[in-house]
């Protein structure tokens, strides 16, 4: 049973992975917002599973708080922030996407290497999928480098946290159910600024485009 | 136990009502009045500690020892001077038709808010709380810097977030590693985030996690600190931001993210038993004191350039923290002491200056000893003083940190002379005739908080000339701590 189980453990880790690759290579801002909560749902299937085959309670805790955070009320309030702004068009990337997708790679092959004896000091059956955490991490990071609007540097940015709590939950079958509590909070407060700022550069600049921000550097 | 309640209870407490009630007029003295209770509170459990000892509180998510303690009060005396001081400026701000009364509202509650994450960074006992913290610090300062709601604050404001939101994700995943290594010697129950406990069992920690977990904890919270090359928000994040925001963010934030910092090299010395993290911590405080040296000569703005002089001085502090030793450390924190002290004294002098002169260009700012005297001399005095002149503080550390050096890494010693001396240079010929000079500007329409300036900087020059004993034990308990 818990070899099934675990299969779909590094099969939903494995599709954590894809998506990441997958909003790399997306144009479009709504099809974001759905790879988003794709790899959100991804998130918590995994959480779930990894709680049901360790008997830890609290991951269903805060599988619970991912499924209402990243699923329903981030994307939520995504939409309706895309919605007020009327911004659906097709981006532009700064680096063309073969390109972004080859570097992509490299990083994955970075991130396997470096996990990779780290992982083996692991006790938990899901340690193999550090690797793979770290590289969703790398490849959020590389989405907010290539992206010039500030939506998808957004959800660059909250891809980044899915990431980072994947590498929780496989690393040590999660943080303590406080410290995740305060995680959540501040994502929560954090999502709802980057909101409010949307509409005051939009205000400011008439367009979401970051690359208007960049008044500011030395001589 | 029940002040360090009060330390925290008057800021979440404070930022809650000023949410409510912040727009108005006595909202500036009421912000006054929480800063001066959590000061009082911080004052009350300074001596307790030196009393009793160290202490735990709330189930040992809290834990006070001698190194926090001071950095607990020395935030809350920051915490209410800049309050003072921001009365008078936040007026003429609203004269200015800056401050709305909405943006009030917003600065007053946030003002709390920020000194309450500071606080609870400080005091926890938990690195997952102490992330958590940070990250709020992080938020409630992003909406400080963005509250004049102008382009380029806006712009400084995103730049902020994004580069320590990303900053401060790879510290979480530092703490993830670092909760993987604790965990399986603490084991799942024990509370193995719990600092206390991880400094009982550091020797054992596996070193291969606590390499990696370091150097993302260190890259992580170092983006916070400002350390060349992760430094590029801070000059912006102080120049468009209000100047009580940027004395905040400079006598505070950065110590304590530094402070994060600190207790991660701890217990990375105790597990790898080798110079990991001092070499680290050397390199990256090396380059960026030089880096910022050269930066800050070629500033226009007066904000951007003391943001300048605040990276090097953090990189002067993390570089003694890393040649470790009971003498560099205690050096780091005096330098720590006397350079929010000193700074946020100049932001407060430069706050008014500006004001009055109408812009934050140097070159634009003249005469400011016919004008108003006092901001004249403040400024003069304060620019002195953070260069490094004897008798104030910044001579005596920076003194203690070169002889260390010479010692010890004796090929850092002209490195660092270098940049002190293109610093003094670019700081010293631009101050002068912003002091002295002729000009035309009339006086402000509301006087100036100048007792703030002078209290700080009367400090500065008490700890070049004496340290009183208590600090002094202090001073040394902590360097043990930390220095080993």
């Amino acid at each position: 049973m818990n070899g099934v189980v675990g299969q779909l453990i590094n099969f939903c880790a494995a599709l954590l992975l894809l998506l990441a690759f997958a909003m790399i290579s997306q144009r479009r801002i709504l099809s974001l917002i759905h790879l988003f909560t794709l790899q959100g749902v991804a998130l918590v299937a995994a959480t779930v599973l990894v709680g049901y085959v360790t008997a830890q309670p609290h991951l269903y805790l805060s599988a619970a708080l991912t499924f209402v955070l990243k699923v329903l009320l981030i994307p939520w309030l995504l939409y309706r922030v895309i919605d007020r702004l009327n911004v659906r068009w097709d981006m532009e990337t700064l680096i063309n996407i073969p390109t972004t997708m080859l570097v992509g790679i490299g990083l994955v092959m970075f991130a396997f290497y470096l996990a990779l004896p780290i992982s083996q000091l692991s006790a938990t059956i899901v340690r193999g999928n550090l690797g793979i955490a770290l590289a969703c991490v790398l490849l959020s990071f590389l989405m907010m480098i290539t992206r010039s609007k500030a939506v998808p540097q957004v959800i660059g940015f909250l891809a980044l946290e899915n990431g980072l709590f994947f590498a929780a939950t496989s690393a040590t079958y999660g943080m303590p159910m406080v410290v995740e509590l305060g995680i959540a909070l501040d994502v929560l407060v954090g999502i709802l600024i980057l909101g409010v700022f949307m509409f005051q550069i939009r205000e400011q600049f008439d367009s979401l485009d970051i690359r208007h921000l960049e008044s500011l550097k030395e001589d | 136990m029940q002040a360090l309640y009060f330390v925290l209870g008057i800021p979440l407490l404070g930022g809650a009502v000023l949410a409510w009630c912040g727009h108005r007029r006595f909202a500036r003295d009421v912000n006054v009045a929480f800063s001066l209770g959590t000061f009082v509170a911080a004052c009350v459990l300074t001596a307790q500690i030196i009393a009793d000892g160290p202490m735990f509180g709330w189930q040992r998510e809290f834990f006070i020892d001698p190194l926090h303690v001071f950095l607990v009060t020395l935030t809350a005396f920051v915490g209410l001077t800049t309050a003072i001081f921001s009365r008078p400026y936040m007026r003429v701000e609203e004269d200015h038709g800056k401050m709305t009364p909405k943006r009030l509202r917003l600065y007053h509650s946030m003002y709390q808010l920020f000194s309450f994450t500071m606080l609870v960074a400080l005091t926890t006992n938990n690195m997952g709380i102490l992330w958590v913290a940070m990250e709020a610090a992080t938020l409630t300062t992003v909406m400080l810097v963005s509250v004049y709601r102008t382009a380029a604050s806006l712009e400084a404001a995103w730049k902020y977030f994004i580069l320590c939101g990303v900053g401060i994700a790879q510290a979480l995943f530092g703490t993830v590693l670092l909760y993987m290594a604790a965990e399986k010697v603490i084991g799942h129950e024990g509370g193995a985030l719990l600092w206390s406990n991880l400094n009982a069992v550091k020797q054992q920690l596996d070193p291969d996690i606590i390499t990696l977990a370091f150097a993302f904890l260190f890259i992580g919270y170092g983006t916070k600190v400002g350390l060349v090359p992760l430094h590029n928000w801070l000059p912006d994040a102080h120049a468009e931001g209000p100047t009580p925001v940027s004395a905040v963010l400079s006598g505070l934030l950065l110590n304590v993210a530094l402070y994060a910092i600190l207790r991660f090299k701890v217990l990375t010395d105790g597990s790898l038993g080798n110079q990991l993290a001092g070499h680290m911590m050397m390199g990256f405080g090396l380059a960026s004191v030089l880096v910022a040296a050269f930066f800050l000569s070629r500033q226009r703005d007066v904000k951007r350039m003391f943001a300048y002089s605040s990276i090097e001085h953090m990189g002067l502090i993390t570089f003694a923290f890393g040649m470790g030793g009971p003498i560099a450390t205690y050096a780091g924190l005096l330098h720590m002491t006397v350079h929010s002290l000193i700074k946020s004294a100049i932001f407060f002098a430069v706050g008014h200056a500006t004001q009055k002169a109408g812009t934050q260009i140097m070159a634009d700012i003249r005469g400011l000893m016919t004008v108003n005297p006092t901001v004249g001399w403040g400024l003069m005095l304060g620019a002195l003083a953070i260069l490094g002149m004897p008798p104030f503080g910044v001579f005596a550390s920076e003194f203690l940190i070169l002889t260390t050096a010479m010692r010890e890494h004796a090929w850092a010693t002209p490195l660092l002379l270098l940049a002190l001396g293109v610093a003094f240079a670019a700081i010293f010929a631009r101050v002068q005739p912003m002091v002295f000079g002729d000009t035309s500007v009339r006086p402000l329409l509301h006087p100036p908080a100048l007792l703030p300036v002078f209290v700080h900087l009367g400090l500065g020059l008490m700890l070049g000339l004496y340290i009183p004993p208590y600090l002094d034990e202090w001073y040394r308990q902590a360097a043990r701590m930390i220095g080993g």
